[in-house]
């Protein structure tokens, strides 16, 4: 038998659950502590960002229909702009980034941000505006990826290159959130009838 | 110039969304398959930390809760490297970890185990890596405690591990777990990982070369990122 040259690329580490204590680590307070002088991710935008300022609330609910609770999710967006930090310039201390706790008896979550702007997507095809969303929880062995997008955005999501690759036409609405005002609800379904689109990116 | 798309995730090397020994995951697991992207700048950029972001003793959980004294445990040093699929060190990127007391009490008001809680123990910590990649904590080591899934489910010690890397599709919460401990082979949330050599990445060494003798003992840990595929033509939209 030969034995060929090795390859010698390492394996990702496997993803675990973040468990039922996950605030400890990435949101004290929420467990019920302060330790950090700083706690990151309260602030997505900073003071200086342009653009619309928006609400987004919602609940993610499980396979019975029941609010998930102890779930964590983190926001990336880019600016009014459509641009991300670190890929070109946005405001000075705007982030991009947050994380969202729910409230732990109703499991309602809610963070202020602002609108995005639609963002080059490949082969230089524009995307709509959205937001990036990651969920960990107990019970979720790897974090869950989705994209929420805006209601009154028809004529950008028609031709949002993302939404377009949803072979089942009547799921992809599973991603726009509705508008009220400037209050957008986004409820995300882990599993069954409403279930929400998740990606491997 | 963008960077190029990430290697794609193993989804079978990680678990599956449905492990039914982890019953947790019976109701929170989607049931239709996920929906593959191609990365566009939404997965390939990611939030950035500084060291005003942090504090130099965020990484002492011996000390950063510390009231009136240590905290009861056994004194480990846990420290590794991030390093992606390439083996190219990750740089400056932001690693939190958490985990319960020695007792395997956690300090969360939604925790209720009988164990007491330790008042010189927090239980979380964060570093940025170095421009080499490496982390490096002090802590207490966690004990294992029991969990509501079978009526005698024992959770092996672990500490959870969050890390970001530079692109928000390469986020990332693990779990380490420590060098022979006979909880690892019976747990459902370990075991949800199918491949024994993925399991066997998550589990840290006793590194007595890294020890401080008298103080604290050692385990090391690295942790892989995904990596860049390589781009051998870079006018080939499609890679190679």
């Amino acid at each position: 038998m030969i034995i060929v040259q090795a390859l010698n690329y390492l394996k990702e580490s496997a993803s675990q659950t973040a468990g039922p204590f996950v605030h400890i680590g990435l949101a004290p307070g929420a467990a019920g502590f302060d330790i950090y002088a700083r706690e990151l991710g309260h602030d997505i935008i900073g003071p200086n960002a342009k653009g619309e300022r928006i609400t987004v609330t919602g609940t993610v609910t499980d396979g019975t229909g029941a609010p998930v609770k102890d779930v964590l999710i983190e926001v990336w967006q880019a600016n009014a702009a459509g641009i991300y930090p670190g890929k070109g310039a946005v405001e000075n201390s705007f982030r991009g980034w947050g994380r969202v706790i729910p409230d732990f008896d109703t499991g309602v979550f809610r963070f202020n941000t602002i609108k995005p702007g639609a963002v080059r997507g490949r082969n230089d095809v524009m995307m709509a505006p959205h937001l990036n969303l990651w969920l960990v929880a107990r019970g979720i062995n790897v974090g869950l990826n989705t994209r929420m997008y805006f209601a009154d955005e028809n004529t950008a999501n028609a031709s949002d290159p993302v939404l377009a690759l949803i072979e089942q036409a009547n799921r992809r609405d599973t991603l726009i959130a509705k508008a009220d005002g400037t209050i957008y609800h986004f409820d995300i379904c882990l599993q069954g009838a409403h279930e929400t689109v998740f990606f491997d990116i | 110039m963008s960077p190029s798309d990430l290697i794609q995730r193993d989804r079978q090397w990680h678990p599956p969304a449905h492990a039914p020994d982890y019953k947790t995951s019976v109701a929170r697991s989607p049931h239709n398959a996920l929906l593959s992207l191609q990365n566009t700048d939404s997965e390939l950029t990611g939030p950035t930390f500084g060291h005003d972001d942090i504090d130099a003793g965020d990484n002492d959980l011996l000390r950063n809760y510390a009231q009136t004294g240590d905290p009861i445990g056994e004194r480990i040093i846990l420290h590794g490297r991030v390093l992606d699929e390439n083996a190219r060190p990750v740089p400056h990127t932001l690693v939190e970890i958490w985990q319960a007391n020695a007792g395997g009490r956690y300090r969360h008001k939604k925790d209720t185990y009988l164990a007491p809680i330790d008042p010189n123990f927090g239980g979380c910590g964060r570093t940025l890596s170095d421009d080499q990649g490496r982390y490096m904590f002090r802590t207490v080591k966690p004990g294992a405690y029991p969990w509501r899934n079978w009526v005698n489910n024992w959770r092996p010690a672990h500490i959870h591990i969050s890390v970001f890397g530079t692109a928000f599709a390469q986020r990332l919460i693990t779990q380490m777990y420590f060098e022979g401990d006979p909880l690892i082979a019976k747990c459902p949330i370990v075991n949800a990982i199918p491949d024994p050599r993925a399991i066997g990445q998550l589990v840290a060494a006793l590194d007595l070369n890294a020890s401080a003798p008298l103080d604290a003992i050692a385990y090391k840990f690295d942790i892989v990122l995904r990596g860049h595929r390589s781009t051998h033509f870079e006018n080939r939209p499609e890679g190679n």
